[in-house]
């Protein structure tokens, strides 16, 4: 260390006051995270006359007026019941289709493999809730539009890049040694794979299906240009940000943001696992 | 199974989707943007482009790619160097550092208008301190850089988490042994960093900012809750050609010239931050 060489007083000096300056900084940067969303729950928390008046109190009156207004507001809760819904499709279809995938990435080496993972990477590259415009066209066609069926096919392309990369990084921490012995011990191929690699990772694998549950949860464009009736709730709260009043925004918002938060914590482990390997 | 065919069969199922909802849907675009009911036209894109929005919502949203990414960049860098050096409570800061991660860019714009509308918490705290007799509307025509200044900060507070978990990630994967060499010839933790650091973190500084350039450049829901039309951008212009206008040729024309941008971008960056050929870490 450099801090050897000088004398110790001021060295202990300049420690400590780096020291204080870092803990700081990070108390800060936990602030700047917190106290927007801490703004936005005592504004929910709040009667809809108190959101609207000036000033605003710093701690909320544990009032469920909003809450209240957005749960009787015509359509509210068809809409937030079509996120579930579409998010829960979302979830499943791309850890379906996305794992074996995964599996096939992390066991074998096979001509196009490189192809493979090229298209998945290239995915990543473009703005995909764009080519919601052209599906629009190609959903009246074939009868999928205005469904929560359609948006969540749209929903599980965004996902699958993410699904497919997530199980591979999964399945290359687990030894094929485990597979294999498991060969020579009378499993077949599938059973190897239900006894023991699918315990292994299961939790990991929920952690990535409930990732795929969020893109789809917060996903706004693609969900407003392809449901008219069928409105999931960011969609509802977008088509009515003009006309709404305060109070429904925000709680709404709330709503919004409510199972990101307890989402994000229970797949918080595995997150950087996630992006570890994704970025090779 | 075969063990030759085993792995087509598993990446059998994404291929087709992929196909179908991501190839496919590309060449409808062109083919939309293409065409106006006879035959190949560049019609679509002279609309687009000489109407008297597109400029103005094309300079917003570079502008906010170019304001918002390197600041995240940088807020992004220091938060997993911070991060790095914790022992105690290091899970605790990184789980409140990755909360936005979760918040979709609708919710992060009305958290934001919360706290800039006319009765929000901004007038509060300004006329608790006494800088304002009443209330005053801040995101108005008028005040076109507080709109910007808005947006920016909701972008800003949305969408570092992403940057900060791809770094906290490669960070992780650089071998403990150059920083201890690098320390034995008295290197400055600002030199570990320069030299060390970010060098190795390429791969991850290269996915970090293709994802978030690309992101930047769709921005839209944060915009129209804080901004309206007051900030046009291109994402709510296209948006606006879908359903206002009802120009699914002129939607998809915009759409195009979007991804060409991200395309351009992608290139460059890509580039820019190329591991030489050979090196590993």
């Amino acid at each position: 260390m450099t801090d050897a060489t000088a004398t110790a007083a001021p060295a202990t000096d300049t420690r400590r006051a780096g020291r204080f300056l870092y803990l700081a900084g990070v108390v800060v940067l936990c602030a700047w995270v917190i106290v927007p969303i801490y703004f936005l729950l005592v504004n929910t928390l709040s009667s809809p006359d108190t959101v609207n008046s000036f000033p605003k109190p710093f701690i909320p009156d544990f009032d469920l007026g909003s809450l209240a207004f957005f749960a009787k507001f015509a359509g509210m809760l068809t809409a937030l019941k079509n996120s579930v819904i579409v998010a829960g499709m979302t979830m499943i279809l791309s850890i379906l289709i996305g794992a074996p995938a995964g599996y096939a990435l992390s066991r074998f080496d096979f001509a196009g493999k490189e192809l493979f993972r090229l298209l998945i990477l290239l995915t990543r590259a473009f703005p995909l809730p764009l080519l919601a415009l052209p599906l629009a066209v190609f959903f009246i066609r074939t009868g999928l539009d205005d469904t929560t069926f359609g948006l969540a096919l749209v929903h599980t392309t965004l996902a699958l890049p993410f699904a497919v990369l997530i199980t591979f990084s999964l399945f290359s921490g687990i030894p094929i040694e485990l597979e294999e012995a498991a060969w020579t011990l009378g499993c077949t191929r599938v059973t190897a794979f239900t006894k023991v690699v699918l315990p292994l990772i299961l939790p990991g694998i929920t952690a990535s299906a409930i990732f795929a549950f969020v893109i789809s949860w917060n996903e706004v464009f693609a969900a407003a240009v392809l449901t008219i009736e069928n409105r999931t709730l960011t969609a509802f709260l977008l088509q009515n940000l003009d006309t709404s009043p305060l109070h429904l925004k925000f709680a709404g918002g709330f709503i919004l943001v409510v199972p990101a938060l307890i989402f994000i914590f229970a797949v918080r482990k595995y997150l950087f696992a996630m992006w570890g390997i994704a970025n090779r | 199974m075969n063990a030759r065919i085993l792995p087509y069969v598993l990446i059998l199922p994404v291929t087709i989707f992929l196909c179908l909802f991501f190839l496919y849907p590309f060449i409808l675009v062109a083919q939309l943007a293409f065409t106006t009911g006879a035959g190949f036209t560049l019609d679509n894109f002279r609309e687009v482009v000489s109407h008297w929005k597109f400029p103005i919502s094309m300079r917003n949203t570079l502008l906010l790619a170019g304001i918002v990414v390197p600041v995240q960049l940088a807020l992004a860098l220091l938060m997993a160097t911070m991060v790095t050096k914790m022992d105690k409570g290091r899970d605790m800061v990184l789980y409140v550092w990755t909360i936005p991660l979760g918040i979709s860019d609708l919710a992060a714009g009305l958290i934001w208008l919360a706290i800039f509308e006319q009765s929000g918490f901004l007038n509060t705290m300004m006329g608790a301190l006494g800088l304002v007799e009443r209330p005053v509307n801040l995101l108005t025509f008028q005040n076109p850089v507080l709109v910007f200044v808005a947006i920016a900060l909701a972008e800003i507070w949305r969408a570092t988490a992403i940057m900060l978990v791809i770094l906290v990630a490669g960070i992780g994967l650089i071998p403990k042994e150059y920083y201890e060499a690098a320390e034995v010839f008295g290197a400055s933790p600002w030199k570990r960093f320069v030299r060390i650091t970010l060098p190795l973190l390429r791969p991850s500084l290269q996915t970090a900012l293709v994802l978030r350039v690309i992101l930047a450049f769709e921005v839209f829901a944060v915009v129209q809750a804080l901004g309206g039309t007051l900030f046009p951008v291109l994402m709510g212009e296209t948006y606006a050609y879908q359903f206002d206008l009802l120009n699914s040729g002129a939607a998809a024309a915009m759409a195009l010239i979007i991804l060409v941008i991200s395309i351009a971008a992608t290139l460059v960056i890509l580039r820019v931050l190329r591991v030489p050929k050979g090196a590993t870490i």
